[in-house]
Formats: C-alpha cells, sequence, structure tokens
C-alpha cells in the first residue's frame, strides 16, 4: 500500500490498531477541514500493526492529551519533505476537559460550570499500571 | 502519640481525612477526649458563631451530631435537611449555594448524594466546608469518631487485628477507615463479604502500598472472628443499589449474634457506623464488646473538636502536651 508522502507536517506513527479516528477526536482534529492520511492497521515490527495518521500543514498536537488515548505513539515533524523532529508523548499528570467522568453518581454530572478534571494515579486500568482517576468523585477514567 | 496546635486548622476545609496529618488527627482525638472531661469550661468556646447545616438528603444521627455539636461549644445553628427545602428546588447550583450560605456562617456542614460535592463546595468560598458525607464517596467524620472510638478502647491505632465486614465495595465508612488506619501503620486488615461486595482493588492498593499493613479476604465471619482486636460492621444500604433484586439477596448475608460474638476476644470492639438494619442482634447492645453506641458520642465529640479548630477557636484550658501526658500515664 502507498500513500503519498507529505511534505510540511506530522506524521503520527505507533498509534495502535484501529485507535487513529479517536486520536483524532481527541486531539480536536476535523477530518472533514483537515488534509490527512490514515492508515490503519499497517504492519508494525514492534506492535503487530499500527494505525498512522500523516497531516499536511501547520499542525499542533497536544502531547498530553495523545498521551492519554495512544501512550504508545511517536509524532514526527515533517520539514521539506524530512522528518526534522522526533516527539513522544508523557502522561500528564493532570488533565482538564479532556475526558469526562462516566459515573452517574458525579458531582460533575449535574453540577453547572464544573470542569471536568481527573488525576493520575497507579492502578491496575492500565498496562503500565496508571489510572487516570475523577478529582470529584475518584472513579476512573473510561478512555 | 504525638499532637500538633491544632492552630493549623484554622480556616481549612475537610473534604476527606486526606486533608489533614496524622499529628492533627491525633490532636483531634485528645481535644476530644478533653472536652469530654471539660464540658461545662468548654460551652462558650463558639459563642457567636454560626453553623450552617446543608443536608441534600436524609440523616438523623449525623445532623443532630453537628448541630449538637455547635449547640454545646456555645454557637448557633441554621440549615436546611432535605434538597427540597432548598434553592436546590428551583435549580441552584451547590457553588452558589455555599457563596450566598458562607455569608451568614463561620463554618458549612455539607451532606450531599453526589460524589464530589463537597470538593465543589470547597473550592467556591473560603469559609471551612466539612464534608458530611457526598453520595457514596467519603464521609470523613465518621472515620473521625470510628478512630476515636478505637483509640478510647486499645489506647492506639496501631499494631490491631482489624475486621471490616459486610458490604465492602460501596461502604464509603469502611474505605475511609481502611486508609485512615493504613497511615498509623501496623494493622493487619481482615475483609469479610460476599463475593459481590468484595474490597475495590483501589483500597487494597492502599494496603499493599503500606508495609506495616496487611489484609486477608474471607467470606466466612465464625472462622476469623476470634482473632479480631475490632470488628467493624456495616450495613448493605440499598440507597447504593441500582437493582433491588440485588439489594434483597444480599442484606441479610452476615449478621452477629451473641452465639457468633461468644468466640470473639474479651477485648473486642464492635463498631457500627448506624444505623443498623439487622446486620447486629439486639440482644448484642448489653454485651461490654458493643462499642457502636459510644461511636456516636465520639462522633459529637469529635465534630466538636473539629468545628472549634477549622473555625480556629481555642478551647480554653486545654493543652495538647499535658494531655498527651495524661492519656500516655
Amino acid at each position: 500500500m502507498q500513500v503519498t508522502s507529505i511534505t510540511h507536517g506530522i506524521i503520527i506513527d505507533h498509534v495502535p490498531a484501529g485507535r487513529a479516528l479517536k486520536v483524532l477526536d481527541f486531539l480536536g482534529i476535523d477530518p472533514r477541514k483537515t488534509r490527512l492520511a490514515l492508515i490503519m492497521n499497517a504492519e508494525s515490527q514492534s506492535f503487530g500493526s499500527k494505525d498512522i495518521i500523516k497531516i499536511e500543514g501547520d499542525v499542533v498536537v497536544d502531547l498530553n492529551i495523545l498521551a492519554l488515548v495512544a501512550p504508545s505513539a511517536t509524532v514526527n515533524i515533517v520539514r521539506d519533505s524530512v522528518i526534522v523532529s522526533k516527539e513522544k508523548p508523557t502522561l500528564p499528570l493532570h488533565v482538564t476537559n479532556v475526558i469526562k467522568c462516566s459515573n452517574p453518581r458525579c458531582v460533575t454530572s449535574t453540577e453547572r460550570g464544573i470542569k471536568q478534571q481527573f488525576h493520575l494515579v497507579r492502578g491496575h486500568e492500565d498496562a503500565r499500571g496508571m489510572q487516570y482517576r475523577c478529582d470529584y468523585c475518584d472513579e476512573g477514567a473510561k478512555l | 502519640m504525638s499532637a500538633q496546635l491544632s492552630s493549623s486548622l484554622k480556616g481549612m476545609s475537610i473534604v476527606t481525612l486526606d486533608d489533614l496529618s496524622v499529628p492533627q488527627l491525633n490532636d483531634l482525638i485528645l481535644k476530644a477526649l478533653y472536652i469530654d472531661g471539660h464540658r461545662k469550661e468548654v460551652a462558650h468556646t463558639c459563642d457567636g458563631r454560626v453553623l450552617a447545616t446543608l443536608f441534600y438528603e436524609p440523616s438523623t444521627r449525623t445532623r443532630l451530631s453537628f448541630e449538637t455539636a455547635m449547640l454545646r461549644l456555645g454557637g448557633q445553628v441554621i440549615g436546611f435537611a432535605g434538597a427540597s427545602q432548598s434553592s436546590a428546588a428551583k435549580g441552584e447550583t451547590i457553588a452558589d449555594t455555599l457563596k450566598t450560605v458562607s455569608n451568614y456562617v463561620d463554618v458549612v456542614a455539607m451532606r450531599h448524594p453526589k460524589e464530589g460535592a463537597a470538593l465543589v463546595a470547597s473550592q467556591a468560598v473560603d469559609t471551612p466546608v466539612i464534608n458530611a458525607g457526598d453520595g457514596g464517596h467519603m464521609h470523613p467524620t465518621q472515620t473521625l469518631a470510628d478512630i476515636s472510638t478505637i483509640f478510647n478502647r486499645f489506647g492506639r491505632l496501631d499494631n490491631l487485628t482489624v475486621g471490616l465486614c459486610g458490604d465492602l465495595t460501596f461502604g464509603r465508612t469502611v474505605h475511609s477507615l481502611i486508609e485512615t488506619l493504613c497511615r498509623f501503620g501496623n494493622i493487619n486488615f481482615v475483609l469479610i463479604s460476599p463475593d459481590e461486595l468484595r474490597t475495590p482493588q483501589y483500597v487494597l492498593d492502599r494496603i499493599n502500598d503500606t508495609p506495616s499493613c496487611s489484609y486477608v479476604e474471607v467470606r466466612d465471619m465464625t472462622e476469623v472472628i476470634g482473632d479480631l482486636d475490632v470488628l467493624y460492621m456495616t450495613r448493605v444500604q440499598q440507597e447504593r443499589f441500582f437493582n433491588e433484586d440485588d439489594y434483597l439477596r444480599l442484606r441479610d448475608t452476615y449478621i452477629l449474634d451473641m452465639e457468633k460474638l461468644s468466640a470473639g476476644k474479651e477485648s473486642l470492639a464492635v463498631l457500627h457506623p448506624l444505623p443498623r438494619v439487622n446486620e447486629i442482634a439486639v440482644d448484642v447492645d448489653d454485651d461490654p464488646r458493643a462499642a457502636y453506641f459510644e461511636q456516636v458520642k465520639n462522633g459529637m465529640l469529635m465534630r466538636m473538636a473539629l468545628q472549634c479548630s477549622v473555625i480556629g477557636d481555642e478551647l480554653p484550658g486545654y493543652d495538647a502536651d499535658k494531655m498527651e501526658e495524661e492519656v500516655n500515664n
């Protein structure tokens, strides 16, 4: 399979297979208004299969948010058809208004004007032993 | 036990007991003991102060305990009992209610059915807010009553085997007690529950993170009751279940009666956050090991200690070092 390379933009590589659309959603990138290519379920030596997102143009990616939804991803910055730098996301200690608390008993489900805030704790929900919990009710985040 | 000057609590909101250090917890226990022995001397500690009790859901013990605590310190009380009597019925947010009420009072005690409501309240205002229960989440003053009762019975909060029995999944008092006792250390927890109501993993993680503490999970109370220093019974709470069938099936799983209690140590202390339904037989009440009505008294004394501390009113004649010396002797 061949996808035309980009000349000026970013390549989000090593996205867990099948999660590319979710990554775009979390990053707030609208596929209807952005010139991009999605490669889903591509072969990967490290992971078996992976998704790749190529975006043409000046795009700012919030690495903290990317870390939440695709912690294994890397971001390659492309200038004049050459990868000039690589960045790896790290899990942020706090996230605000990115994840929504799914606990129906949580105060965030009824109180108006309240921010959705989560903090990182050690847990068992994640292969890396990390989990985000709601600041208000301590419910684990469902990503 | 080492105490710390309570003035450090002045202006603080208490959403969870993690807001308090171990020396601060020790100081509150000493203050409660002092208050119990000096009721007249402390009767005007909070003269001119006003407590607001904002109770958005039903409560007998907790609300009356908070209100009595302030009245016994010389202060006065305003508030409501039930969301239908408040502006919440008109759609007012918690934050707006607090911003209004905080203009009237010196301290707020709030109970709300939503988890995290107390944090919202405490972030909205500078007036100290004490969490009187936020749904199934936290109930710090119940835990203050629990640790005070254990301390009064054993003179310590460490080197104990503590059994917790019943609803260990939804029981907020159980989680809070485990987490608080872990901070004192050297506790062996015996977690007695049916499979459906086992202790959540994040609470077990807290025990695992404390090297001096350990736990075992069992289904049968009778096989472990003889090993326990403390047996903390809980009610299977109907309001925590979405499905009534599950509630009815699990309600009668554990009932403590005199026959089961006969296998317990003479020094065993049986605690229960109350109200009970049928999980402790009434004839157990007369046994000296029953400590659950002492818990009610200790809850009020700890709320007195907490309220005057967050307001910043000193108890007349209270000397932390002297009190600590008395307790140690």
